[in-house]
């Protein structure tokens, strides 16, 4: 009970905290991005500049929309990033909300705030937004299946360890490294199935090269065409704190090790060493899954996103898959 | 909630009111990174509901008329409208042709005009200085 009362306690900390760091992450994303196209880039606050000024705007809703889907749907989405980030291990500790849910929960609160997306940009009735919902919904179904396949796989493993142990539980799963419990061509294939939930990543965040929902250049702003204001803020935070929560994900799967117990520290000092860790290990994740990805590749075409996601991503990840339970059958 | 947050974080938007696409270039090269304009924290935005400023080129057609008016109407406020080129602030190279309404101040409120034929991107981003400049002003006063 009282544990109960102490999540309750700490799910606005979270929310903060988890805003924060995400608007900073996304600074210093921007600044990265600058400096591989030899730019300066803006400065490290500017998310926070972007998001104050977009509370400050004037916030229009069409007089075609549909109103109230118009205007709930950001809050929906933000709400969404947020309850995500209650279930990943975030600096060290097990999930908030250990118990309460698992990996398969986590992956349908992800689903949230692009269904959100794609109710808003229908609700506000544009047609760039129509064609950019539409896109929304191709890129999600396409993205989900290697996704499922990387993270089923990844429990299985976890399940071999002994019997009756919540597999799924990502309290469970942070707290075993699974590249201990293979053989070398099980390890194979989980370095497979860990390139393919990194380049899941991209497209379940929308950034480049799978922004094909919002490219901005065809067709306008895609999805978010006819948000302005305090509802552009609301998914822009929301983007951003996906962004965090999805890279926590990958953490808490393939690089979930502490750094306190290597450096033999306790007390606060591990507590804080192990959440600086855990923002490294974060911002790694950020920087390959994401940064770099997005500077290194132009945009696809959604018709080649389909392709790349269900062709070869899920390839990948069934033949890492594959390599798993040849592994596992050997080890019996 | 001054308009001077506005200052730092300013996402552009162009409409093309018929120009001969020499000033849309420079637009686009003043987007280089050579000049870098995300330091100053602007980018440019596919939809007028995203932006905060308009960028209009152009002496503005007959058949533009409206949808400038249109695009000006869609930018949620506080907005500000910086001309780019000889055309938009006085019509320029085609002044007093048959098919004009323009130049652009007859249609929508300017706040800035960059002349040249075409700017250099150092004009437009000068332009945006004194855009900042004006803002600043504007906020004090309220
Ligand atoms: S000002 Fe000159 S370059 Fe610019 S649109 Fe007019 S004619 Fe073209």
């Amino acid at each position: 009970m009282i544990e109960a009362l102490q999540a309750i306690a700490l799910i606005p900390v979270v929310a903060i905290v988890g805003i924060f760091i995400s608007l900073l992450f996304k600074g210093i994303d921007r600044i990265l991005a600058a400096r591989m196209q030899a730019r300066i880039g803006p400065p490290l606050s500017q998310p926070f500049i972007d998001v104050k000024k977009l509370f400050m705007k004037e916030n229009i809703v069409p007089k075609n929309s549909v109103k109230w889907l118009f205007e709930i749907m950001p809050i929906v989405s933000l709400t969404a990033s947020l309850v995500v980030l209650l279930y990943v291990p975030l600096f060290g500790f097990k999930p908030l909300l250990d118990g309460y849910g698992d990996l398969i929960l986590v992956i349908y609160l992800f689903a949230i705030p692009s269904l959100a997306m794609v109710l808003g940009g229908f609700a506000s009735s544009s047609r760039y937004a129509t064609i950019g919902a539409q896109r929304e919904m191709v890129t999600m179904l396409s993205y989900e299946f290697p996704l499922a396949i990387s993270i089923i796989a990844i429990a299985w493993v976890i399940s071999k360890t002994g019997t009756c142990i919540p597999a799924f539980s990502l309290g469970t799963i942070f707290t075993i490294p699974v590249w201990g419990l293979v053989g070398p061509i099980g390890f194979l294939g989980l370095v497979l199935l860990s390139l393919v939930m990194l380049f899941v990543m991209p497209g379940e965040i929308g950034t480049v090269p799978f922004d094909a929902p919002e490219a901005e250049t065809e067709i306008g702003g895609g999805v978010l065409t006819e948000y302005s204001g305090r509802n552009l803020a609301l998914f822009y935070i929301s983007s951003s704190v996906k962004t965090i929560a999805f890279a926590a994900l990958i953490v808490a799967l393939i690089i979930p090790w502490n750094i306190s117990n290597i450096l033999l520290l306790g007390g606060t000092g591990a507590i804080v060493a192990d959440a600086l860790f855990f923002l490294a290990k974060l911002f790694i994740v950020v920087f390959v899954g994401s940064t770099f990805v997005r500077v290194a590749i132009a945009r696809f075409r959604i018709t080649q996103i389909v392709k790349i996601y269900w062709g070869y991503a899920s390839l990948a990840a069934l033949f890492g898959l594959l390599l798993i339970a040849i592994d596992l059958s050997w080890m019996v | 909630m001054s308009l001077k947050d506005l200052n730092r974080s300013l996402w552009v938007f162009h409409v093309n009111s018929g120009s001969c696409n020499g000033c849309d270039i420079e637009i686009v090269a003043t987007l280089t990174p050579r000049y870098d304009i995300e330091r100053f924290g602007m980018k440019l935005v596919g939809t007028p509901r995203h932006a905060d400023v308009l960028l209009v080129t152009g002496p503005v057609t007959r058949d533009m008329e409206k949808k400038l008016r249109r695009v000006f109407d869609q930018t949620p406020d506080p907005k500000v409208v910086m001309v780019i080129g000889n055309c938009g602030s006085t019509g320029g190279v085609f002044y007093e042709s048959y098919n004009l309404v323009g130049p652009v101040d007859r249609i929508i409120p300017v706040d800035v005009y960059v002349a040249g034929c075409p700017p250099r991107p150092e004009a437009i981003i000068e332009g945006v200085v004194k855009v900042w400049a004006k803002l600043e002003k504007r906020g004090e006063k309220k």
